[in-house]
C-alpha cells in the first residue's frame, strides 16, 4: 500500500481553552474522495483549517505528500498544492470575479492561467458571465462556484472542500457534487469534502469518516457508512436528502 | 478673483503633499486596521534625509544642476524612508500583533515620540534651511494689483506627485503585488490560504507609504526650504483629517482628502485669518466624524456575505 497524500495523526488543536480536535486520525489517499461528516460544531471546519495551521495542530502530526507540514507557516502550506474552498466561503467581495481567480492562480506560478481559465468557466459558466463584476454582487451559490473555481486555479494536487452545498437550492448543489466527481473522475483530482448533506457527500465519496466532538468515531467506504443503522439515525433522517 | 485663482494654485500645491502623506495612513489602516501615528514623523525624518542628502549631493559631490540634484535627493529619500519604516514596523508593530487592539497604537505613539527627539538630538532643535533651488515663474493672469503666478516649484510639485500617484496607482490595481495587498486588506487568513504570505505583504506596504511620504517630504523641503523636527505633527495630523476626510482606507478618497485639506486650508487664510487656518481644518475632521464618518469615498460596513 502506498503512503496516503495527506495523513493526519493523533492532531489536537483548540480555541482558547477550548479543545476542538481532540486527537484526529484520519488519511485521504491520492485520487480519492474523502467525506467528513458531523453535526454542526463537530470539529470538521477546524479540521481543515489545521491542515493549513489556522490554528496550529499542539499535539500530533499532518504529514502531505510525504512531508511534515505540522509547524510550516499558511502561506507556505498553500504552496505545495493543497488548495481550500473553505468555511464561508470567504471570497474577496470587494475584487472582481476575474481578479479572485488571478489571486487562486497566484499560489502556482507554474501553472498556465489561460488554460486553468478556460477550464473553470468551462466547469462554471455562470462565472463567466459574471467575470468583471466584483465579488460581493454574486449570489449565494455564485459565490460558492467562484470559492471552489478560485480554489481550482491554482492546479491543486488536494482540495479541501468546506460544505460546498450550504444553503444552495438542492438543484445547484447538486450541480455542485456533479462538478467534484467530474473533477475526481476526469482530472484525478484527490478531494477532502466536509458536509452536513450526508447522503449525497457520501454518495459520492470513495471513503468516509464521522466526526463527533472533536474525535472520529466512524470511517470506512461511503456505501458503507451509508448503511449503517447510527448514521443513518444520526445525519440522514428528518428528510435531508 | 485673482486671489482666488492664486489660492487655488496654493491650495492645490499644499494639498498635494497632504494628499502623498494620507495615502500611508490610508494604505497602512486599510492593511492592519491600525492608525499609524508615527507617520507623520516618519515624513519629517525624509524631510532631514533630504536635506543632509541635498546638501551632501550639492557641496561635497558638487553637482550644479538642480533637475539631477533634485532627481537623486528623491531616490535617495525615498530609499531610506522606506527603510526606516521597514524597521519600525519589524521592531514596533509586529511583535504586537495579534495583542489587544490599542497595543499597537501605543507603540505608534511612542514610535512618534522617539522619531521627533531622535531628530531633536541629532540635528538640532533650530529651523534648517537651505537655499531656494528653482526660483523663477508663469505670470497667470495681471489684474494690474495683483498678479497670479504659477511658481516653477509648483509646477514640479503637482507633475512629480501626479507622476509618483500614477506608478503607485498602478501597482496597487494591476499588478499581482498589489491583489495580494488588496487581499491581505479584505481578508488575511484567506489570502494566506491562497499562499500569500502576510507578513512581507505588510512590510511591503509601509514600505510604499514611506516611499510616498519621503516623496511629499522632499518636495515640502524644496517648496518651502525650510524644515524643523517638529514638522511631523500638524502635517501629519492633517494627513491623517484628510485620509478621514477622504474615507479612510480608500486611495482615491486620500488624494481627494488631501487636496480639500489644502485648499480649505488656503482658501480660509486668504479670505478668514491666518492665524485660525489650522482650526478650519481640524474642525473639518470633527465635522466629518460627526456627518459622513465613512468619508467622502469610504465604503458603508455593510456587505453582502
Amino acid at each position: 500500500m502506498t503512503e496516503p497524500l495527506l495523513s493526519i495523526r493523533g492532531v489536537k488543536a483548540s480555541y482558547g481553552h477550548v479543545a476542538a480536535l481532540k486527537g484526529v486520525d484520519l488519511d485521504v489517499s491520492e485520487g480519492e474522495i474523502v467525506t467528513l461528516i458531523g453535526a454542526n460544531g463537530a470539529g470538521k471546519s477546524t479540521l481543515m483549517m489545521t491542515v493549513f495551521g489556522k490554528p496550529r495542530a499542539h499535539a500530533g502530526q499532518i504529514i502531505y505528500s510525504g512531508e511534515d507540514i505540522t509547524r510550516r507557516p499558511t502561506h507556505l502550506i498553500a504552496r505545495m498544492r493543497i488548495a481550500q474552498a473553505p468555511e464561508g466561503r470567504r471570497i474577496f467581495a470587494r475584487m472582481s470575479v476575474y481578479e479572485n481567480l488571478q489571486m487562486g492562480a497566484a499560489v502556482n506560478p507554474d501553472a498556465d492561467f489561460e488554460q486553468n481559465l478556460e477550464h473553470v468557466l468551462g466547469l462554471f459558466p455562470r462565472l463567466a458571465q459574471r467575470l468583471h463584476q466584483r465579488g460581493g454582487t454574486l449570489s449565494g451559490g455564485e459565490q460558492q462556484m467562484l470559492a471552489i473555481a478560485r480554489a481550482l486555479m491554482g492546479k491543486p494536487r488536494l482540495l479541501l472542500l468546506d460544505e460546498p452545498s450550504l444553503g444552495l437550492a438542492p438543484l445547484i448543489a447538486q450541480q455542485i457534487f456533479d462538478i467534484i466527481h467530474e473533477l475526481n473522475a476526469r482530472d484525478r483530482l484527490t478531494v477532502f469534502l466536509v458536509e452536513q448533506n450526508a447522503y449525497h457527500a457520501l454518495k459520492l465519496a470513495h471513503r468516509g469518516y464521522v466526526m463527533v466532538n472533536g474525535l472520529i468515531t466512524m470511517a470506512g467506504s461511503g456505501r458503507d457508512l451509508l448503511e449503517r443503522p447510527e448514521v443513518k439515525a444520526a445525519y440522514l433522517e428528518g428528510g435531508r436528502h | 478673483m485673482e486671489v482666488f485663482v492664486q489660492q487655488l494654485i496654493n491650495g492645490l500645491t499644499l494639498g498635494s503633499i497632504y494628499g502623498l502623506i494620507a495615502i500611508g495612513y490610508t494604505m497602512v489602516f486599510g492593511i492592519i486596521g491600525m492608525v499609524n501615528f508615527a507617520h507623520g514623523d516618519v515624513f519629517m525624518v525624509s524631510t532631514f534625509i533630504a536635506l543632509v542628502t541635498l546638501l551632501i549631493v550639492t557641496t561635497w559631490i558638487g553637482i550644479s544642476s538642480v533637475v539631477i540634484a533634485l532627481f537623486i535627493v528623491l531616490v535617495v529619500a525615498m530609499t531610506l524612508t522606506s527603510l526606516v519604516n521597514w524597521a519600525i514596523e519589524r521592531l514596533a508593530y509586529r511583535p504586537l500583533r495579534g495583542s489587544f487592539r490599542l497595543a499597537p497604537l501605543i507603540s505608534a505613539i511612542g514610535m512618534s515620540i522617539f522619531l521627533s527627539n531622535f531628530v531633536q538630538v541629532a540635528q538640532g532643535p533650530r529651523n534648517k534651511s537651505v537655499p531656494p533651488l528653482v526660483q523663477g515663474e508663469f505670470i497667470l493672469m495681471d489684474g494690474g494689483v495683483y498678479q497670479v503666478t504659477l511658481s516653477y516649484k509648483q509646477l514640479i510639485v503637482w507633475a512629480v506627485t501626479a507622476i509618483l500617484l500614477a506608478a503607485f496607482w498602478y501597482v496597487v490595481s494591476r499588478t499581482a503585488l498589489g491583489r495580494s495587498q488588496r487581499a491581505c486588506e479584505q481578508d488575511q487568513k484567506m489570502a494566506a490560504l491562497l499562499g500569500v504570505d502576510v507578513d512581507r505583504t505588510i512590510s511591503i506596504t509601509f514600505v510604499m507609504g514611506a516611499a510616498l511620504a519621503a516623496v511629499a517630504g522632499t518636495m515640502y523641503l524644496m517648496y518651502y526650504g525650510v524644515v524643523n523636527f517638529n514638522d511631523g505633527f500638524v502635517p501629519g495630523v492633517k494627513a491623517f483629517t484628510a485620509a478621514v476626510l477622504g474615507g479612510i482606507g480608500s486611495l482615491p478618497g486620500a488624494v481627494i482628502g488631501g487636496l480639500l485639506i489644502g485648499l480649505i486650508e488656503t482658501m480660509w487664510s486668504a479670505y478668514f485669518s491666518i492665524d485660525y487656518k489650522d482650526v478650519a481644518a481640524f474642525a473639518i475632521l470633527a465635522v466629518t466624524l460627526i456627518f459622513l464618518p465613512q468619508g467622502i469615498l469610504g465604503r458603508p460596513d455593510v456587505e453582502k456575505v
